[in-house]
């Protein structure tokens, strides 16, 4: 392949990476802050992209839509977090894996009851509809590009968040120990919430972003999951910047993968975390809140 | 103080007292059902369709529409009501034998209606013939149904994979491309689909530089997109449906293709999927064997009943559903309502003649549908029909050894 072609597959690649890594970070705090295996990951961008489309329908603009969703989004969380998922802290694996793939299929049945079950669009905010013509035949549209400083914009404060705030102090604090946190006086409970409803939120978030470019479809949340479940593996439970590191490895893997080995792309992926796995078990980064 | 053999004693009484309530339930629950199994004048009909997932959708208007003729007959076919059962298969292959099982040997159904997904399919026609079940195919294409796997009780209404690649593979190579890229899912529907334009394509002296995958149901075209630019063909022929089809056709659009390489596809492409397209899929050329804007009364009632009926525009789904209960209909007023004839009910089946809202359709010795294959383009959110791609295609049907 050429040199031009080249160059836009590996913006491809880092563009699906970042994308994955959005709605990973949510998935790899709650696994490794709270210990909580969220299967329901998956339904939350879901959910922020059927909010994108209902919202942006209701307000005529994706910016407020994109606003008003996060704010539901974190409320939800910590909802959510307040009702089922306090019970389970001190629950093993597997009932926390029935609670939340419950949660899906709630989750699933409750959108097909209020929005149905027909494929949806979103459209782009003309501000963002141009096109960058890359080479004689193609263009990349400058809103993917939107979609990738957005996600390396709330990476950015998400790093910020965990290293340089009290809050993000605490949430280390209780990710290492827990009792010990809780017995300097700081109250433990309120900051899993915060961190649940920050999951939730990083979730739903990459659902309504990314929903002008992808579409919304029924049953959207279980494929994305999947691959999130691997990229948490493969980055280390716990850890943000492993959750950035192997999301753009599967990046990378995935789209070179379905160019140079199209039969078995399906499974580069796995195969890549069964590697791993035997190599380094507990991740590339070692368990650490970011 | 309480002690192990109290426990064991309490728990003796507990288990004693929820078999005694377990039994009594048991025995009230036969002691309902008894009257309904006494009486099996209702015909059970059983829908095994998607009612979750990426072919949602489709599994819904398939329903809708067979309940809408149902509806006009006043309730009841060849005299006789209909009671319905459902499943929902989710599309998913490794749960289907499963599925099926539980239309046929729990809930006993005398005819399956069913189902979107070729996949799914091939497991509900092996139960089929093995069970003597009669089954009407309201929509999935997978080419063995009517082909090495056919049967006298197995009957299709809408197409077979390669039949719409087939007709625009005739089409592609009158409008003189030379070259062309294929694209799809990698699984029976998509190769299949492929496999039918290739073969009219190559025929009529095109060239198929390139065949194109991605595994069902993933939707990360950006990679291929990329490809199909570098290699610049004259045309891309495409099979995708549901969620896929309108996310790969505004990437396609996104990407600044569609003006550079005609995108042709099979009719799925732009079927029920063009309000979330939007202006993406203006121009986009595909072949179905039904299109919206047929101006035939029939056509026409049929789109303002299913509109009035379900608040939606009706699509090729909703036909093939609208047009299994017709066949069904027509088997059941030949044997007068008497599921147990069945030689005569296959026989008056097979040789149907359909009014259907696509036009007038028979079927083929393999019951597969012989019928018209239009030229649609997507004009102002609608899929308008601008001629036919190919007239009364049958589809080969090779392997079959029916008829």
């Amino acid at each position: 392949m050429d040199i031009q072609v080249f160059l836009i597959q590996v913006l491809n690649s880092v563009q699906y990476g970042l994308l994955l890594f959005l709605v990973a970070s949510g998935l790899t705090l709650i696994f490794g802050i709270m210990g909580v295996i969220n299967l329901a990951h998956g339904s939350f961008y879901m959910l922020g992209a059927y909010a994108a489309f209902v919202l942006s329908s209701l307000t005529g603009s994706l910016f407020w839509a994109l606003v008003l969703g996060t704010v539901l989004a974190v409320a939800f969380g910590y909802l959510l977090e307040w009702a089922f998922f306090s019970f389970l802290y001190r629950r093993d694996h597997l009932q926390q894996v029935l609670l939340t793939y419950g949660l899906i299929l709630v989750f699933e049945e409750l959108r097909s009851i209020a929005v149905g079950d027909d494929v949806h669009g979103v459209p782009v905010p003309a501000a963002l509809s141009a096109s960058i013509p890359l080479g004689s035949t193609m263009s990349y549209p400058i809103y993917n590009l939107f979609i990738s400083a957005a996600c390396l914009v709330v990476g950015a404060l998400l790093f910020l968040l965990l290293r340089r705030t009290r809050l993000g102090m605490m949430i280390r604090a209780g990710a290492s120990n827990r009792e010990v946190t809780r017995s300097l006086g700081i109250d433990i409970n309120f900051v899993f919430r915060v961190v649940f409803a920050l999951g939730v939120a990083l979730a739903a978030f990459a659902g309504m972003v990314n929903a002008p470019a992808s579409s919304v479809y029924p049953g959207m949340g279980n494929q994305v999951l999947i691959v999130c479940f691997v990229v948490v593996v493969i980055g280390g439970i716990g850890s943000v910047s492993g959750a950035l590191v192997a999301a753009l490895l599967i990046g990378f893997i995935d789209t070179f993968g379905k160019v140079f080995l199209p039969d078995y792309s399906g499974m580069l992926v796995y195969l890549l975390m069964a590697v791993i796995l035997v190599w380094r078990p507990e991740g590339l980064f070692r368990q650490r809140a970011a | 103080m309480a002690s192990w053999e109290d426990g064991q004693q309490r728990g003796q009484q507990r288990r004693r007292i929820v078999t005694a309530l377990g039994a009594t339930g048991l025995l009230g629950a036969l002691g309902a059902a008894a009257p309904v199994l006494a009486q099996s004048s209702k015909l059970k009909v059983g829908f095994m369709l998607p009612y979750t997932g990426t072919y949602a959708a489709l599994g819904r208007a398939i329903e809708n529409g067979f309940k809408l003729y149902v509806k006009e007959q006043g309730g009841k076919l060849g005299g006789r009501e209909l009671e319905y059962f459902t499943v929902d298969d989710e599309s998913e292959p490794a749960k289907a034998a499963d599925n099926v099982n539980k239309l046929i040997k729990r809930d006993n159904v005398d005819v399956i209606v069913g189902t979107v997904h070729s996949g799914v399919q091939m497991a509900i026609v092996k139960a089929a013939r093995d069970n003597n079940t009669l089954l009407i195919i309201p929509n999935a294409g997978v080419d063995e149904a009517t082909g090495p796997l056919c049967a006298p009780n197995i009957f299709r209404v809408s197409f077979s994979n390669s039949q719409p690649g087939l007709a625009m593979g005739i089409v592609a190579a009158l409008k003189g491309y030379k070259t062309a890229v294929t694209i799809t899912w990698k699984y029976a529907a998509g190769e299949q689909s492929i496999g039918g334009f290739k073969e009219s394509f190559e025929k009529g002296g095109g060239k198929v530089i390139k065949e194109l995958f991605v595994p069902f149901p993933t939707v990360e075209f950006q990679a291929l997109l990329t490809e199909i630019a570098a290699l610049k063909p004259s045309c891309v022929y495409t099979f995708f449906a549901g969620g896929g089809a309108v996310k790969f056709v505004k990437d396609y659009a996104a990407a600044g293709l569609k003006e550079k390489i005609p995108l042709l596809g099979a009719g799925f492409l732009t079927d029920g999927t063009l309000e979330a397209q939007g202006a993406a899929a203006e121009g986009v050329l595909t072949t179905l064997h039904y299109a919206d804007n047929l101006k035939t009364p029939r056509n026409t009632a049929f789109r303002l009943a299913y509109a009035k009926s379900y608040d939606s525009k009706a699509d090729v789904y909703a036909v093939q559903g609208y047009d299994s209960a017709q066949l069904l209909g027509i088997g059941l007023r030949a044997v007068n309502g008497d599921m147990s004839q069945r030689a005569l009910l296959f026989r008056a089946m097979a040789a149907a003649e359909i009014d259907s809202p696509r036009g007038k359709i028979t079927l083929s010795p393999s019951h597969n549908v012989v019928q018209d294959f239009y030229l649609r383009q997507v004009q102002n959110g609608e899929n308008n029909s601008i001629g036919l791609a190919a007239k009364a295609l049958s589809d080969p049907a090779r392997g079959c050894t029916m008829g």
